[in-house]
């Protein structure tokens, strides 16, 4: 990964010297990129016929040739295992520009908002997918001198981008994990809430390093999502122990720290997650546990929730094994915002960040 | 009280002015405030040994049946200045004020021009090319090692020492040419190359103030130099006497002080309401060196009809806008130069009839900055139609598209049901809430007055209520303000008096003659970046911790222009 790329898109000569702040950053990542390299290379290696086959597909010369062949990419991505959907819509965005037909600028950004605007209208209520397409389109087209080159160079440049991106976005998880094996020592416990790839990967890292430490998951009610990850986590021999998502508070104080992941993380610093999670970091605040987001970087969205109802609602049907009494509501949003106060640090692939950086790298980006 | 220290009167005899605060009664005993054995002023800016060293005698002198002066106790470290430097004379407040601190000759620059600005810096790319590191201290006055800067202090002050000199003798040739009233020319041509001082304040942002000034102590000599030139003018401190009384001299505004003055706020002027209007309607024909505009701009500052942010940097730039129209650059001058000295002197003429804000100064040193960086090769036609159109062009896009946007992303947060706060009267929270009543929201507005917006704030937080400001990006300042006392505008007392509506309530209509009783007036307060919970501009709602990102970035790429 070429972090002075990925966190300065504006390779020109004239550009001001990166701040020491990022030089750092880009020290720390030239340690991680040799052999994160090696794993990108097996990620993406790891379907090349898929790829070949879906450049067969995608060449067929219909008048909107991109609208459906980003559908059939974005599946095909989506069904590798442990995909996360905005990886996949990454990487089928970055599809769209290799093959596309478009011969002017403006033709090949129109192809691409179509693309993105389909793919975001697949899921409406998904934030990160929404915040990876609107982050991929500003990644690819903020080059500069992208007016003045031939059409030809343009696109080259546009592509290579894109493959970047998408390469990033698929070692995020990687990325993250070899960042967080710091804040994880012999003997701590964590307590986890619900189903994270994110932080599964985490701790994968963490018990193939033989550190010893305990999980305290949550069930994670309505999706039980729990049961899962102490399955998973089971399986790695790591020590698990489920609670019902009540218990929180009254385990807490054996807790070390708090691991979550994130379905989006906002311009606020705070971040938008299953239900359960603002209660979590509440409690841990309190008792002065530290609260660590794990999440990658292409889920930075451009939101700023003021409270909870300031988010697009996201329903989830909620069984409780018995018929509800008529006449009675029930809360079913599947989502809570948690306000970056209650934050410690996020893991991300563009580091170990504070929550006030998210808008920092947004400004930067979306200059 | 650090008497390890040698006592002041070693370098140089000037005095630091010191005097007292709070509850006394002017006794006769101690001798009165203006005199010295007084306690320091500001808090912050707290000059040195003698100012701790005399502080003693007067607690002690007290005697126990009179009241007890409240007194602010000095900082636990002061600057270190090498002794003999000529700096060590920093009357009353140092943080900001610069011209005090430093040779005879810049007692010269230290006119109304570059001092004044008590709300905001104009300083610009012409006007900064002199820097002292010993100003440089104030920046880190806050934070702890400043023992660092004592080498660079020597240095570098003789160094500005030097320069200051040379601008002086610069200061006085054109002072002959350029013959404007008052004595103002030797004012603008010095105080381009006038020391400034950062004024050491950032925002209260914990983190980026924190790191940002270790960068800084770390950084080396020339960058160091290179930051100081945007670094804010020093803004004149009106409890200094002579400086007070040098500044009448040069001002174009005769306007007479006002008397029972809050002893906390006589660092910031204050003059008698209503007495400047009639003398400057009088001189409108006298005053050949200022355009009508500007001075029509100034009359309207001082009656009040143009208030507001944005209604008076709108008002003065066009009035610029109109005197570089009919400007021409007079024989053997450089247009860029003799038009800046120009356009310093309509600003000092501006600040005499009321302080700069921060909106205004910001939109100054761009001005500057775009007359400095005019290519040499435009001839004058196409170097004044090019500022105007510069000028057009920041007015539509950092105020008038800036309220578009901030009121296009402020409108998705205005929900049903709602019930509104706002206080004062902004115009970009009159246009949100136009826009917001003809999108067919429904909603309730409550109105509250313009001062106190500080703990209307700390209400809201307390009960989990947001706070959102509205602001454009043009007004974003890199100074650092942690109370509301420093840095004001002191209004017209007058105004408490009467309570609207109510005019059998009079009891408080002789109060001038009263010597205990005291008006206060202030006219801005500083809300503390924990009681805000998103700022909305033109660049997209923000958190509080994100303005010193957007004042970086902008100011990296230049992108004020």
């Amino acid at each position: 990964m070429e972090p002075d790329a990925a966190q300065n898109p504006n390779p020109n000569p004239g550009a001001p010297p990166i701040s020491a702040y990022y030089q750092t950053r880009a020290e720390h990542h030239a340690v991680v990129s040799s052999d994160w390299l090696a794993h990108a290379a097996a990620a993406a290696a790891s379907d090349p016929s898929a790829d070949g086959a879906d450049g067969v597909d995608d060449a067929d010369p219909l008048p909107s040739p991109g609208s459906g062949g980003v559908i059939e990419e974005f599946n095909l991505w989506r069904r590798k295992p442990d995909a996360a959907e905005a990886v996949a819509a990454i990487m089928a965005l970055a599809a769209v520009i290799r093959s596309s037909r478009a011969t002017t600028m403006m033709e090949l950004e129109i192809e691409l908002k179509k693309a993105s605007d389909k793919l975001k209208s697949w899921d409406a209520t998904s934030i990160s997918l929404s915040a990876a397409c609107d982050l991929f389109m500003r990644f690819v087209t903020r080059t500069s001198h992208l007016e003045h080159e031939k059409f030809d160079a343009a696109k080259s440049r546009l592509i290579e981008r894109g493959e970047k991106f998408g390469e990033i976005s698929l070692k995020a998880r990687k990325t993250i994990a070899m960042l967080s094996q710091d804040f994880i020592s012999d003997g701590c416990t964590m307590l986890v809430h619900g189903y994270s790839r994110v932080v599964l990967e985490v701790l994968k890292l963490a018990a193939s390093n033989h550190k010893l430490f305990r999980v305290l998951c949550t069930e994670g009610r309505p999706d039980r999502t729990g049961l899962r990850m102490s399955n998973e986590l089971a399986v790695l021999g790591i020590p698990v122990k489920v609670l019902i998502d009540s218990a929180v508070a009254y385990s807490m104080d054996e807790v070390d720290m708090v691991f979550v992941g994130a379905d989006g993380v906002v311009e606020s610093g705070g971040i938008i997650n299953m239900m359960g999670t603002y209660q979590i970091a509440l409690v841990a605040h309190s008792m002065n546990k530290p609260v660590y987001v794990a999440a990658e970087s292409y889920k930075f969205a451009r939101l700023y929730p003021l409270d909870q109802k300031d988010m697009t609602p996201a329903h989830r049907p909620i069984d409780f094994g018995v018929p509800v009494p008529i006449g009675v509501e029930v809360e079913t949003s599947a989502r809570d915002y948690t306000p970056p106060q209650y934050l410690t640090l996020l893991l991300t692939d563009l580091g170990v960040l504070t929550p006030s950086v998210v808008s920092d790298e947004l400004i930067q980006l979306y200059l | 009280m650090d008497l390890r220290r040698p006592p002041r009167s070693s370098s140089g005899g000037v005095e630091p002015k010191i005097r007292q605060v709070g509850f006394f009664t002017p006794d006769a005993s101690a001798s009165g405030p203006s005199e010295a054995p007084v306690a320091a002023a500001a808090p912050q800016s707290q000059p040195q040994q003698t100012g701790a060293a005399t502080e003693s005698p007067p607690a002690s002198r007290l005697s126990p049946g009179r009241l007890s002066p409240v007194m602010i106790p000095p900082p636990r470290h002061a600057d270190h200045l090498a002794p003999g430097s000529p700096s060590p004379a920093r009357a009353g407040a140092v943080l900001a004020t610069s011209a005090p601190a430093a040779s005879p000759a810049r007692f010269d620059a230290a006119s109304v021009v570059g001092d004044d600005d008590s709300w905001s810096r104009a300083p610009s790319a012409a006007e900064l090319e002199e820097n002292r590191s010993g100003l440089a201290e104030t920046r880190n006055d806050g934070a702890p090692a400043s023992i660092p800067q004592k080498q660079k202090t020597s240095k570098a002050e003789r160094r500005a020492l030097q320069e200051a000199q040379r601008a002086a003798k610069a200061a006085a040739k054109e002072a002959g040419l350029s013959g404007k009233s008052g004595g103002t020319a030797p004012g603008p041509a010095t105080s381009k190359q006038a020391k400034s001082a950062k004024t050491a304040q950032k925002k209260d942002v914990p983190q980026a103030a924190g790191s940002v000034a270790s960068e800084k102590k770390t950084s080396e000599r020339l960058p160091e130099r290179e930051r100081k030139k945007d670094a804010p003018h020093p803004r004149m401190q009106f409890d200094d006497v002579h400086k007070v009384e040098k500044a009448k001299k040069r001002a174009v505004v005769n306007q007479s002080e006002a008397r029972n003055r809050v002893e906390l706020f006589r660092h910031l002027p204050q003059y008698v309401h209503g007495t400047q209007l009639p003398d400057l309607e009088s001189k409108f024909f006298q005053l050949e060196p200022m355009h009508p505009s500007v001075y029509k701009v100034g009359l309207q500052y001082l009656s009040g009809e143009v208030s507001g942010g944005n209604g008076r940097c709108m008002a003065m730039l066009l009035a610029f806008r109109e005197a570089i129209k009919d400007y021409s650059t007079p024989p053997n001058k450089t247009l860029s130069r003799d038009l800046t000295a120009k356009i310093s002197s309509y600003v000092s003429f501006l600040i005499e009839c009321r302080p700069l804000s921060i909106s205004m100064g910001n939109a100054i040193r761009f001005l500057k900055n775009r007359i400095a960086k005019l290519p040499h090769a435009f001839s004058e036609s196409e170097a004044k139609t090019s500022l105007q159109s510069d000028i057009d062009r920041f007015i539509s896009e950092k105020i008038v598209l800036a309220d578009k946007a901030i009121v296009s992303h402020a409108i998705t947060k205005v929900r049903d049901n709602d019930v509104l706060l706002t206080y004062g009267s902004s115009s970009v929270v009159e246009m949100i809430l136009n826009h917001a009543h003809e999108l067919g929201r429904k909603f309730r507005v409550i109105v509250y007055s313009r001062v106190g917006t500080a703990s209307v704030a700390m209400v809201a937080h307390a009960f989990g209520i947001p706070v959102l400001v509205c602001c454009e990006a043009y007004k974003f300042h890199e100074r650092v303000q942690l109370d509301s006392i420093c840095a004001n505008e002191l209004g017209d007392p007058d105004v408490i008096l009467k309570v609207p509506g109510k005019a059998d309530l009079d009891h408080l209509k002789d109060w001038a003659d009263n010597a205990n009783l005291q008006l206060l007036n202030l006219t801005y307060d500083a809300t503390p970046s924990d009681y805000v919970s998103m700022i909305i501009t033109d660049y997209g709602m923000l958190p509080p911790t994100s303005v010193p990102v957007i004042v970086r970035e902008y100011r990296k790429e230049q992108l004020w222009i």
